[in-house]
Parts: C-alpha cells; structure tokens; sequence
C-alpha cells in the first residue's frame, strides 16, 4: 500500500508536538508559560499545513477510510484558528484562578487532533476513535479547576451524559454495520438502495449521538450545566470548537453515508432543529447567568444551523457552514467581553454585573451591543447574513414552515439579547472593572468585532471561500 | 455625471458618524461634535436639493442609478431615484438638520451617541429610499430598528425600556415575514431587483401571500390598526428628536414600500386585499381619532392623530387612482412636517414645564404669544385647513376615494372632521383659558433656536398649501407609469384567467 504521508501531515505534526510538548512540561520546571507560547505556535504550523493541502482536490487514504477534501481543510482551519484565539485570550483567567497548568494547552491540543480525525473521517470506526479522543480530553476539561464543586460537578455530568451518548451512538454504528456490511461510509451509501427497519434505528441511534454533541434539544441538558460549572475558558472552547468537528460530522453523515435515506432523516432533523431553536429562545430568557445565557443561545443557533443540513442540499450545508463560521466569530467576540469583566482578579459573570457598563466602559459596552445586536440577527451585521443563508437555502427547498418558525424564534430570541443591551445601556452604573487587559484579550476582541460590523461590506469574503466548498 | 450623488447621500452621515465616534473632546458639552453633525446634514439636504433640481420629472425611469456588484450572481447593492422617492430622500435630509438643532437641550447626557445615532439613522432612512434591490432595502429597513431602540431607550423618558422592546418586536415581528417573502421571490423569479421584478411580474398565484408578508411588515410600521399601539408609547417615551423622526421619517417608510413594493410587485394581490386594507384604515382614520380625542397626554394624542393621518395615506394609496395616490404622498410629506413640528412644539412647553399633560397648562397665549402662533399654523396644518399642505393631500386623497367607492369615502371624511375636534380642542385647552396653574406665569416664550425650527416648519407647510405644483410635478409621470403598469398587469391577468 502506497500512501503519501504528506496528506495527514498536519495531524502527523500535531501528534508529534503533543508527545514533545508533553514531555518538555514534565521535565522542565515552571513551563506553563513556554507550552502556552508552544502550543499556539503550534496550532499556527497546524493551520498553514492545512492551508498548504487546499490544493489537494478529495482524496482517499487508508482503504478510503480517511479522506482530505476541501470541506475538511476547511474546517480544520477553522478548529485550529478559533482553538489559537481560545488560547490566547484565556491565559489572564488561568492565572486568576490558578489553573495556569502544562495540561491545558496540551489537552486542548488533543482534543483538537480528536476532532481532525473527526473532521477526515470516512469510515465508522475511524470516526468513533476521533469522537472519543476528543471527548476523553474534553470530560478533563470540564473538571480541570478540581478545587471547585461546580467544576468538578460539571466534568461528572459532562463525563456520565456523554458516555451514555457515546454508547448510543456506538450501538447505531454497530446496527448500521450489521445492515450494510461495511464501516465504510462510501459503501454504506451504495448498499442503502432498500431500507430495513434497523438501518433507521440505526441512524436515529447516531443522530441522537450527534445531537448531543452539539447540545441540540432535546439532547441539551448538560449544557446550562456544563457551561455554568466548567471554568469561564473551558465553556469558550466547548460553546465553538467541538461544534466545528460536529457540524462537519453531521453534515459528513448525512450528505455520504446516508444521502440516499433523506425521507428517513429529514424529519427528525428538522424537529432537532426546530425544538432547538423555541427551545433556545425561549429558556434564555429567565437566565441570569451569562454562562448560562450562552448555553441557551447556543442551543438555539444550533438548531439554525440544523436547519441548513436539514434541506439536504449542497446549498444548505454551505449555509451550515457559513453560519458555524460566523457563529463561532461572534462567541468569541462575546467571551472576550466576558473575561474583560474582571475587577481584583475576581470574574463577574452574572448579567446583573453588566448594569450600566456603558458609563464607565464605552468601547467594551459599543462592542458587546455590536456582538447581542449580531447575535439576536439583526442586519446589517453579520449574525444577520449567517441566518439570512440558512434561509436562503431552506426556502429554497420550500420549506416555509421551518422558515417561519426559525424566523419567529429569532423575534423571541431578540428578546433576550434586548435586555442584556437594556442592562448596559439603560440601566444605573456600577463599579468600574479593570481596564488592564491583555494584548491578545483586546485584539481579538477587536478583531471580532470588526468582522461583525464589516462583514456587510464585503460578504463575499466568507461566501467566495465556502462556495467552492464541494460538499459530496 | 460620474459622481455617486445617491452613495454620497447615503454614506455621508456614516462619515459624520465615524468622525464623531473618533474625535475626543475634553468639553463635556460636545459642542464641536454637534456642529459638525450639523454641518453634515446640512450639506447632506444641500446636495438632495442638488438633486432634486437635476432631477429630471419627464421621465419616470429610475435616475441616478448605481449598480455594484455586492454578493456576485447574486444581490447587487443597486440604488436610484424618482419621482416618488426623491420627495422621501429630501423629507428626510431636511427634517434631520432638525432635529440636530433641537438636541440643544433636550439631550442632557451622552450627546455624542445621540449624535451618531441620528446620524446612522439618517444614513439608514436615505437607503430605504434609494434602493432598488429587495435585500438591500432589507438591510436598511431593519438595520433602522438598532439606532432608534437606542434613542428610545438610552434617552427617553420613564417607561423608556417597556416602549423601546415593544418597539423593536412588534417590527421585527412584521419584518421576519417580510424576509421570508424576500428570499421566496428570489427563489421564484431569480433576482431581487427591483427593476427587472418589475418587468418580469410575479407569478399571480403566490401573490396574495407574498402581498399579505410584506403587508404585514409594513403595517406594524405605518402603523394600521390593530398593530398601531407600539407607536404612541414609542412616541410618548422617546426624547423630542427621536419623536420628530419616528413621526416624520419612519412611518413613512411603510407607506413609501407599499407604493414601491406592495402596489408595484404585487398588483394582483393588491387589488384583491384592498377592502381589507380599506377597512383597517377606516377603523385607524375614525377609533384612533376617537381615542386621540380623550388623550390627556398631549404626546399621546398627536402619537394618535399620526394613526389617523396614516389611515388617510393607507386608504390614499390603495385607491389606486392617480389622485390617491398623489394625495398620499403628499399627506406623507405633509404629516412629516406637520407631526414633527407638533412634537417639538410639545418639546417646547416640555422642556420649560416637564410635564405633557394638557390639564397642567392653559393661557398660553398671553405668556407665550409667539409660541401660540405657531402651534396655531401646526395645529391648523394637522386638521387640513385650506391654505396648509395637509389640505392638498387629504383632499386628494378623498377625491380618490370618492372615485372607487362613495362610502369609503363619506366615513373618511367623518375623520375630517374628528382631526378637526381633537386638534383644536387641544389647542383651546392648551393655548386658551384661564391660567390655572401659577408655574405656566414663569415660562418664557420660545427662544432663537426654538423661532429657527418652527419657523422652518411652518414656511414650507404654508408654502406647500398654496403651492403644491413643485411636489406634485415631481412625482407625477412616476405614479402615471405605476398606475398603467398596475392596471396593465390587472388587465393581462384577466386575459390570461380567461
């Protein structure tokens, strides 16, 4: 067998920097610091290894078990890149907390290499050992500040609920094996012609499992919790950078595997995303934490995001992917307003904190009305785009129901968003937070925002790119 | 002309607004930011006046058009002229100057993010005018909503946050159905364009739901009974500026998409919803006077007599007659001034008294003669006196009216006569009387800057009334050609259902 190894070098590499950055943590002293530094670099290297395949047009590897095509780059990048702002805007907080440890980066680092083998896979088993490398580094995650009952809870509840959907979702892999014969995602598809019954369980089981992982109802439950209980930097990473590896896996399951059982599916997606979205509009609305505000709003974009792969068109994963893209930019933006309400190294992270923030903190206050104004979809900013393609592409389909009701959430969700706004603008001020941020917190809080407010002058910036995105 | 004038106008404000944003002035007064923004939109009404004169009436064809490509093969950002929405364009660039002098003391805190607010505001209002793109005007539509929940909720008065939210859902309710209309004619003709939709046509099959979307958008922003209570909270809470432009520009941003967009794109569904829209603005003309009569709250009652008088535009437009439709552009140009003048009229008195009930004033007229005279011309102007603009329009209008139906007509004109009792009993209860409260003694009458706004208000609402020519000139081959068109299209259908 002859393969070219240039194709997983990118993943070759960060195996490789994992295991060496490993060990210069233990054997050197006091080293947080340098493998923080490492660690970004290296997912800089990761990145324009990617970049450097994006010539590469589809190609299959290790008996079509693994496969480099333009929507994988594509994501790849795209974990990577958000993985290097989750880094580098989170170190303040580690230190506040004094969990400003070796193991974060590198088992950030791992779970990022979980999510690449994700993102590439084209075959069950492969998938499941991506799935579950990413999640083993995740549980820790949860629970990485030990000291805090929250923390540790959270990495419990994260750990038990997973493992449950991880067991689901292995079973369905293991019904559609025994249906079709093969684990391989290309012949799945070719010997899908007829459908038995326990091929649909079978999906079903693996959608489930999929749900869970990007917290779709009504497989959400942990998240609130999760979000709440797990250090404000861990939530960063899990509310943007295992949804990234998700929605490529949904978008992967469902437009190879089983593109020719659309009728089986297309209905439980399109009730996944409907329920996410009401769902998600309507639970944030009594929230008080901003944590826990964000678990709810994520929920309801998830289903937004549903709703493209829902059409089951190429347009509609494209959509998908537009929206996750501009999801992600505008959580970030928002994380970095969080970690910026900060005063004698203590977090504030309850809504009520905000009262009046735009008194003493004009630029902070502008850009999280920029980021709410954005999130709640309200053009000309970029959160508007991101739903405007979804609906493009599910009218399209004339799916009008699933129109209506995703643009009548967003009314309900607006809501929301209105009272944070309402909170800084309206009402009486507070205290003055800290004002010492670090470099990295503040540009890509800038960098973000700037994106949201210009993304209108030039739309074809994110859509040139994703257009030429051959989705199967 | 190789000059981008429409962009100009467009994005000058936007310039103003970026310029203010950066500029740090140690004087808390911010007196330079508010010069330059009045340096801006007086040059920005300049340059629509520039326009307005090279602005050739003979043709009904969009002028100044500017096609950039945006999103390729698919929306281009695509803006241009004529005879119906230049009227809008120069309403709006003369009202904000306005309202950028009346911020003199109105505004107490934070006057630079009023400033950029109107500014933004200004830059939006001139989009939904100018474009000819379906999902541009979108963006310029919606993205209005952001600047004015601000303006309501950061400098409004006590119920502030209750208005701004019910101000901002009930239109992004309307508009959500508008988008969904939006993207379905894409996906059924292939472009968004305006002019090209216009020559294409909609299939006469899913007009009637494309007509009720975007009805309902338009709607809540006109607003039409049953959707109108948004606005006299709005109104009420709002600060003077954010009132004048909700009052003069933003509601007629409805009235402006349903002669563009609802009787352009859509005839057939139209014609059918007429009785609909008929009857929605019978109830808006006669219950919102009714109830504008019993306002204790001066505010409220001209937030009221604004329903009413957009019951008139409504009922104008769907007449569909040549008359209706001119009177209701006129009366829209017409209420922009005359509704923007009351509210600073009550600024006025609100500003010396903080409060807007009417029982606490009376006998204005011996404290503040020159006061007393002005709101004379604006409450005379309100209740359509021969001599004012309000009359052409109103007039018009009934006459268009009377041509499609004779009892339509008879009930509008009942309202008439309501506008009338409502407007001048406020003004008796106001202005008249005795002096019964001791505080009214101490008010002072209206200073330079208060005589400057008013004074221009009332120029050109007199001028209009005696002179409608250089109005109706301007936009009538436009709505010549929109009537052929529309009957054209009416009378193909026939053909073809037969």
């Amino acid at each position: 067998m002859n393969i070219d190894l240039n194709l997983i070098l990118p993943e070759i590499f960060l195996s490789l920097s994992i295991m060496s950055l490993l060990m210069i943590g233990v054997f050197k002293k006091k080293s947080s610091n340098l493998i923080f530094n490492l660690s970004i670099l290296t997912l800089f290297i990761l990145a324009a290894l990617i970049l450097n395949l994006s010539s590469v047009n589809k190609i299959l590897i290790f008996n079509n078990s693994y496969v480099i095509d333009d929507i994988a780059n594509f994501m790849k990048i795209l974990t990577a890149i958000s993985a290097i702002f989750v880094l580098s805007i989170s170190t303040d907080f580690l230190k506040s907390l004094k969990i400003y440890q070796i193991e974060y980066p590198i088992l950030i680092l791992c779970s990022i290499l979980g999510m690449m083998v994700m993102i590439s896979s084209n075959d069950l088993i492969v998938f499941y050992i991506g799935l579950e490398l990413q999640s083993l580094a995740l549980y820790v995650l949860a629970a990485f500040n030990r000291d805090n009952v929250l923390s540790s809870e959270s990495g419990l509840k994260y750990f038990v609920l997973s493992a449950l959907s991880s067991g689901l979702l292995l079973y369905g892999c293991s019904l559609i094996y025994g249906f079709t014969g093969s684990t391989n995602f290309n012949e799945i598809a070719n010997n899908t012609n007829q459908v038995p019954y326990g091929l649909t369980f079978g999906i079903v089981f693996i959608l489930v499992g999929l749900a869970f992982k990007i917290s779709a109802v009504p497989f959400h439950m942990w998240a609130p919790d999760v979000y709440q209980g797990s250090p404000t930097s861990v939530t960063l990473f899990f509310a943007l950078v295992p949804k990234i590896a998700a929605t490529c896996v949904f978008i992967r399951f469902l437009y190879v595997p089983f593109v020719n059982m659309i009728e089986q599916w297309q209905m439980i997606i399109i009730f996944i995303s409907i329920a996410s979205m009401i769902f998600g509009a309507v639970a944030a609305i009594g929230q008080k934490n901003l944590k826990r505000l964000i678990a709810y709003s994520s929920i309801g974009h998830m289903g937004y995001s549903l709703a493209g792969i829902a059409t089951g068109s190429s347009e509609g994963a494209q959509s998908t992917i537009i929206y996750i893209t501009i999801y992600v930019i505008m959580n970030l933006a928002l994380f970095c307003c969080l970690f910026m309400l900060k005063r004698n190294n203590e977090y504030f992270e309850n809504i009520e904190d905000l009262s009046g923030l735009s008194k003493n903190h004009p630029i902070l206050s502008l850009s999280l009305l920029i980021i709410l104004f954005s999130l709640a979809g309200i053009p000309p900013l970029a959160g508007f785009f991101a739903k405007f393609y979804i609906f493009m592409a599910v009218i399209e389909q004339s799916m009008f129901f699933l129109a209506i009701i995703g643009l009548l959430s967003t009314v309900v969700a607006a809501f929301y968003y209105l009272r944070i706004i309402k909170i800084i603008y309206f009402d009486p001020s507070k205290e003055k937070y800290d004002s010492n941020h670090s470099l990295g917190l503040r540009i890509s809080l800038i960098v973000s925002t700037i994106f949201l407010v210009f993304y209108f002058t030039y739309p074809n910036s994110l859509l040139g790119i994703i257009s030429k995105i051959n989705i199967i | 002309m190789n000059i981008p004038i429409l962009s100009s106008l467009i994005f000058l404000p936007t310039i103003g607004a970026i310029f203010i944003f950066f500029s740090r002035s140690k004087n808390e007064k911010y007196n330079s930011s508010k010069y330059v923004a009045l340096f801006i939109t007086i040059a920005n009404f300049f340059l629509s006046i520039y326009l307005w004169l090279i602005f050739d009436q003979s043709t009904s064809d969009f002028q100044f058009v500017e096609t950039r490509e945006w999103i390729p093969g698919f929306i281009n950002y695509k803006v241009g002229v004529d005879g119906i929405s230049i009227l809008f364009i120069i309403l709006t660039t003369f009202i904000t100057p306005i309202c950028v002098v009346s911020v003199n003391k109105t505004i107490k805190s934070r006057l630079k993010d009023f400033l950029i607010s109107i500014l933004l505001l200004e830059t939006l209002m001139i989009g939904v005018f100018c474009s000819l793109d379906l999902v541009i005007f979108y963006l310029f539509f919606e993205g209005g909503l952001i600047p004015m929940f601000l303006i309501i909720g950061i400098w409004g008065g006590e119920r502030r946050v209750y208005s701004a939210f019910k101000f901002f859902l009930f239109t992004l309710l309307g508009s959500v159905l508008m988008l969904v209309a939006i993207i379905s004619i894409y996906w059924l003709t292939g472009t968004t364009d305006v002019e090209k939709l216009y020559e294409i046509g909609i299939d006469a099959k899913y007009q009637n739901l494309l007509w009720l979307a975007f009805f309902s958008s338009f709607a809540v922003k006109t607003p039409m009974w049953p959707v109108h209570t948004w606005l006299p909270d709005a109104h009420v809470e709002a600060p003077t500026a954010g009132s004048v432009i909700l009052a003069a520009i933003l509601l007629k941003m409805a009235g402006y998409g349903f002669i563009r967009f609802s009787i352009g794109l859509f005839p057939i569904g139209s014609e059918y919803f007429v009785p609909l829209v008929f009857i929605l603005s019978l109830i808006a003309i006669i219950y919102t006077s009714l109830v504008a009569l019993m306002q204790e709250d001066m505010k409220k009652l001209i937030a009221y007599s604004s329903v009413a008088h957009m019951g008139f535009v409504t009922l104008g437009i769907f007449t569909l007659t040549q008359q209706g439709l001119e009177g209701s552009i006129f009366q829209m140009v017409s209420h922009g001034l005359v509704s923007a003048a009351l509210f600073l009229c009550v600024g006025v008195v609100y500003e010396r008294m903080h409060t807007r009930l009417i029982k606490d004033y009376g006998g204005l007229v011996s404290i503040m003669p020159k006061y007393a005279i002005v709101f004379m011309i604006f409450a005379l102007g309100s209740l359509s006196l021969p001599g004012t603009s309000g009359f052409i329009g109103e007039f018009l209008i009934l006459m268009g009216a009377f041509k499609k139906n004779f009892l339509v007509a008879t009930v509008a004109s009942l309202g008439v006569i309501l506008g009338a009792a409502y407007i001048l009993w406020l003004y008796k209860r106001v202005i008249f009387g005795k002096i019964k409260n001791q505080e009214v003694t101490k008010m002072l009458d209206l200073n330079k800057y208060e005589i400057l706004i008013l004074w221009s208000l009332a120029v050109p609402i007199i001028f209009f009334g005696f002179y409608p020519e250089p109005l109706i000139n301007t936009m009538e081959v436009s709505i010549n050609n929109l009537i052929d068109m529309y009957n054209s299209n009416l009378s193909n259908n026939i053909v073809m259902s037969k």
